[in-house]
């Protein structure tokens, strides 16, 4: 156990040049890309003067290598640059939409593992039987079911006709937690069911694959009963595979789930993104691909990290 | 022996549903054990040993099983109780040891909670006591420092330690009967020494009875009172250990009996020998025929001189190289042809590393290898594929060592082909007569590995490897896995072979008794280094290094006239080939007790 901050350490040694190819890989791509950002900001201007202005201004006329490092210089300081559309800081917008969707993926995974992991339980324990047949059919349902048809039907059942919760809008948690929760909560469990099928099936693998091994013949040997030997005996080695996927699903929906905020008009970095691409505004959406990138390393980390807590032969070996 | 007995089993049938259809694989098993008693149930695979077992503790799957028939443990049948009056039996009455210590345990938990938990359910122990009982119960089965190693999980433990922390576990509440299935089988045999002699201890000391699983009828001469055989699911004999021995009536009992390889068994034979075999049904039995003498030859295929393989040990937080796994050390023999020469030795002695060294599966460290005149140290790719068509292995999994998507003609032929042999008619026709060779037959050619049973997919792995015309064959643990009857016959093939084509077998094996019977030479490893070596008469009749002699002692012999022996063997575990950087081993000296049979002497 002393050893896990060295641990840490090496991982986060090991994340820079990961870190440093995807800023590359987002830069190159931008400069790849048909369309000049210049003309879609100067709108109906079309003096060549006013437009090699902009370029001096924006650094457009630099060596590509030169435009990298100044921008990595940059983002190395915090500094992402400016919108090139709205003239925010990248920074502040990011700042802007991350509690949004931090909060969006929290709530989205509460909805995944509650409903996920203990449907992937049942179905492993009363393996072949007509309960495992449900979990199957409802896991296949929720990852073929469209989000954004679910998205629409909830808001007509749940805001149209019964009135419940509001269809839509948005209140920051800061602001007024009990609403913000409110309105997040169909979004969320829209996003939450379609992961909860991926939890399912794999914790329904890891289950099966737990309750045939030799260590739980001994455990039911032993005279323990179905609950100690399940919950206790398999589960928790049955949730190794769970908790690396759980920490994989966090970080993809760190990146924002585009069709879901559309429906529900969340403003979080699904919307951010879109919006950015479409107004080629390079500073913006290197921003956000970057950040979107940090946390998906860090809870690549944290599922690492996890896996080594909960596992005492890889403590072991750290 | 009049008393009550303690378990009853009568008329005892399982069946499993397979396709909708229930198939017994356990048919009319009766038989008691009496208090302090121990019972084996000795069969090989799918003979319905382990299921009979299982069926006892009513540990199968209940929608998949059927179990019929009576299990009265003092007189109370376990088969007509709930399943929440059966789990206040299970571990706490009878309880279980396994085969496999290395998964048996739940690796996430301390051995020291696995044990206690069978105290705090079925003796309503206060953790603090259960934590004392624990300790005491490792002490019992003699792990060092009890009280230290009460935190730590399973996988700090060896697999023998394992097995005592399993029998612990089992013993903890004070059981009147242990069913052990196999609990010495994956153990190597200096420790299955140690847990032999540690069963029979405790089982004194706590009065219990033991039912005790196995295949191998060394085993059973050692610990049984009395033995049931089982064949097929059914028990077809059962008696006193020394009546089933001596005057067993079955022929199965007689065919089992005579395909063990025994130790000692081999005094005054000169050259390898035969199994005998023993039919099944009738009871006849075919003389064992002696292998041919070796042809006297001067040059020898295969010369190892020096070879050493160490692997580098990392850690750290750079992955430095801190030290070195020494698997083979200074390793030098020779090996002719039509000659076996055996590498004995337990785990991790290095005796699998020499094989692959020495074909350069795994890249020696120095050393010199002479494989039919070359070098082959200093071979180039496309020479070694070449210097491969003279040396082939034969492994130990028949099961995974065969590619289950390719037909066993593929398989043979495969190799043939590659090497430009010859061509897609010619292949045909050499694995047609190869399968005949190793006692298949050529229409089987289309079929695919799983069809095959365990012991015919090592013929047709033993085909593949003949397929290229090798002149030396390293026949890695090659019948290890298979069945005693199976393996005889295995053993047979393989000196037919060799007196046909006139192989050298490199015979790499941790079974002393099957070594015995078909080496002309042997050489004991030990931590990466040869030990002693020399003519197999020489070697196993007058063994000089102290553990050689440990080795040969701590093999159980099929002959009940041992029965209650306790070897004293020490409580030591294997020790570890793993040395610090910059370790120079030390200059070993060797002393020639007769000829050829040299002995490291310091």
């Amino acid at each position: 156990m002393v050893q896990m901050p060295v641990y840490i350490g090496k991982r986060l040694l090991v994340a820079i040049p990961t870190l440093l190819i995807i800023s590359i890989f987002v830069f190159s791509l931008q400069k790849l890309l048909p369309g000049d950002p210049i003309m879609a900001m100067a709108g109906e201007e079309r003096d060549p003067a006013v437009l090699e202005q902009l370029r001096e201004k924006y650094h457009l006329n630099d060596p590509i290598p030169l435009q990298y490092v100044r921008w990595l210089g940059g983002v190395a300081q915090g500094d992402l640059g400016v919108s090139l559309r709205t003239n925010q800081p990248v920074l502040e917008l990011i700042g802007q939409k991350l509690p949004v969707t931090i909060q969006l993926a929290i709530m989205s995974m509460f909805f995944a593992v509650i409903i996920g992991v203990p449907m992937g339980i049942l179905a492993a324990v009363k393996k072949n039987t007509i309960l495992d047949y449900i979990a199957n059919l409802v896991a296949l349902s929720g990852l073929s079911v469209p989000n954004f048809w679910l998205g629409i039907m909830l808001i007509l059942l749940i805001s149209v006709n019964l009135g419940w919760l509001p269809a839509s809008g948005f209140e920051s948690i800061f602001v007024d937690p009990v609403r913000s929760i409110q309105t997040m909560l169909m979004p969320s469990f829209v996003l939450g069911t379609g992961l909860a099928a991926t939890l399912m099936r794999h914790t329904r693998s890891a289950m099966l694959g737990v309750l045939s091994s030799d260590y739980i013949r001994t455990a039911r040997a032993k005279g323990l009963s179905p609950r100690e030997v399940i919950l206790s005996h398999s589960f928790r080695n049955a949730l190794l595979p769970v908790v690396t996927l759980s920490a994989l699903l966090f970080g993809e929906l760190l990146a924002g789930a585009v069709l879901t905020e559309q429906i529900f008009t969340v403003p979080g970095f699904g919307k951010l993104i879109v919006d950015a691409v479409f107004n080629r505004d390079y500073a913006v959406v290197q921003g956000v691909v970057m950040c979107t990138a940090v946390g998906f390393i860090v809870m690549n980390l944290a599922a690492d990290i996890l896996y080594v807590l909960l596992n005492p032969r890889l403590r072991a070996t750290l | 022996m009049t008393a009550e007995p303690i378990l009853s089993v009568r008329n005892l049938t399982t069946a499993f549903r397979v396709d909708g259809e229930w198939k017994p694989v356990v048919r009319n098993v009766s038989f008691d054990i009496r208090p302090g008693e121990t019972l084996a149930i000795v069969g090989e695979s799918g003979s319905g040993k382990s299921v009979t077992s299982l069926s006892i503790m009513r540990l199968l799957a209940k929608d998949a099983s059927r179990i019929e028939g009576q299990v009265l443990l003092n007189g109370r049948d376990l088969l007509s109780l709930s399943e929440k009056e059966m789990r206040a039996v299970r571990g706490n009455e009878v309880s279980m040891i396994f085969q496999e210590p290395m998964t048996s345990l739940n690796p996430i938990f301390t051995i020291g909670r696995q044990i206690s938990e069978v105290l705090t359910r079925h003796k309503g122990m206060s953790a603090t006591d259960a934590r004392a009982e624990t300790i005491r119960m490792l002490e019992k089965v003699r792990i060092p420092n009890a009280a230290s190693r009460f935190d730590e999980y399973p996988h700090q433990f060896s697999g023998g330690m394992r097995q005592r922390v399993m029998i612990a576990m089992a013993l903890a509440s004070r059981p009147k009967l242990l069913i052990a299935d196999e609990p010495t089988t994956a153990l190597d045999v200096t420790i299955q020494g140690q847990i032999l002699d540690l069963i029979k201890t405790l089982q004194e000391e706590e009065g219990m009875s033991v039912l005790f699983i196995t295949h191998d009828m060394g085993v059973v001469a050692e610990i049984a009172d009395r033995t049931v055989v089982m064949f097929r699911g059914d028990a077809v004999e059962s008696g006193a250990t020394e009546q089933i021995f001596h005057r067993g009536q079955h022929p199965y009992t007689r065919a089992l009996l005579s395909a063990v390889p025994r130790l000692g068994s081999m005094e005054g034979q000169a050259v390898p020998l035969r199994f005998p075999i023993v039919d099944t049904v009738t009871g006849i039995t075919t003389e064992p025929q002696p292998s041919r003498t070796m042809l006297e030859r001067d040059a020898p295929i295969l010369k190892v001189e020096n070879l050493v393989t160490r692997f580098p040990v990392r850690s750290g937080l750079f992955s430095r190289q801190t030290g070195s796994i020494h698997a083979v050390e200074n390793v030098s023999f020779d090996l002719k042809q039509g000659e076996t020469l055996a590498l004995v030795g337990e785990s991790g002695c290095g005796k699998s590393t020499t094989g692959r060294s020495v074909m350069r599966l795994i890249e020696p460290t120095s050393g010199d290898i002479q494989l039919d005149g070359q070098n082959v140290r200093e071979l180039g790719s496309s020479q070694l594929q070449r210097m491969r068509k003279s040396i082939q292995m034969i492994f130990q999994d028949p099961f995974s060592s065969l590619n289950p998507r390719m037909s066993v003609g593929q398989a043979i032929a495969e190799p043939f082909l590659k090497h430009g042999m010859g061509n897609a008619v010619q292949a045909k026709q050499k694995t047609a007569d190869l399968l005949e060779r190793v006692g298949l037959s050529a229409s089987m050619m289309s079929r695919y590995p799983h069809e095959f049973s365990g012991g015919q997919r090592q013929r047709i792995a033993i085909a593949r490897a003949l397929s290229l015309d090798p002149k030396v064959i390293v026949a890695d643990e090659s019948v290890s896995a298979l069945d005693v009857s199976i393996k005889a016959q295995v053993c047979n093939l393989l000196l037919d072979l060799q007196e046909q084509l006139d192989l050298a077998f490199l015979f790499i094996s941790h079974d002393m008794a099957v070594v015995e019977r078909v080496s002309h030479r042997v050489a004991v490893m030990y931590l990466g280094e040869i030990v002693e070596i020399g003519p197999r008469a020489a070697v196993f009749e007058n063994p000089q290094h102290p553990y050689t002699r440990k080795l040969m002692s701590a093999v159980p012999v099929p002959d009940p006239s041992r029965r209650g022996i306790r070897r004293g063997l020490m409580e030591d575990e294997l020790k570890s080939p793993v040395r610090p950087m910059g370790y120079q081993p030390p200059r070993r000296e060797y002393r020639e007790v007769s000829a050829g049979h040299i002995v490291q002497v310091a």
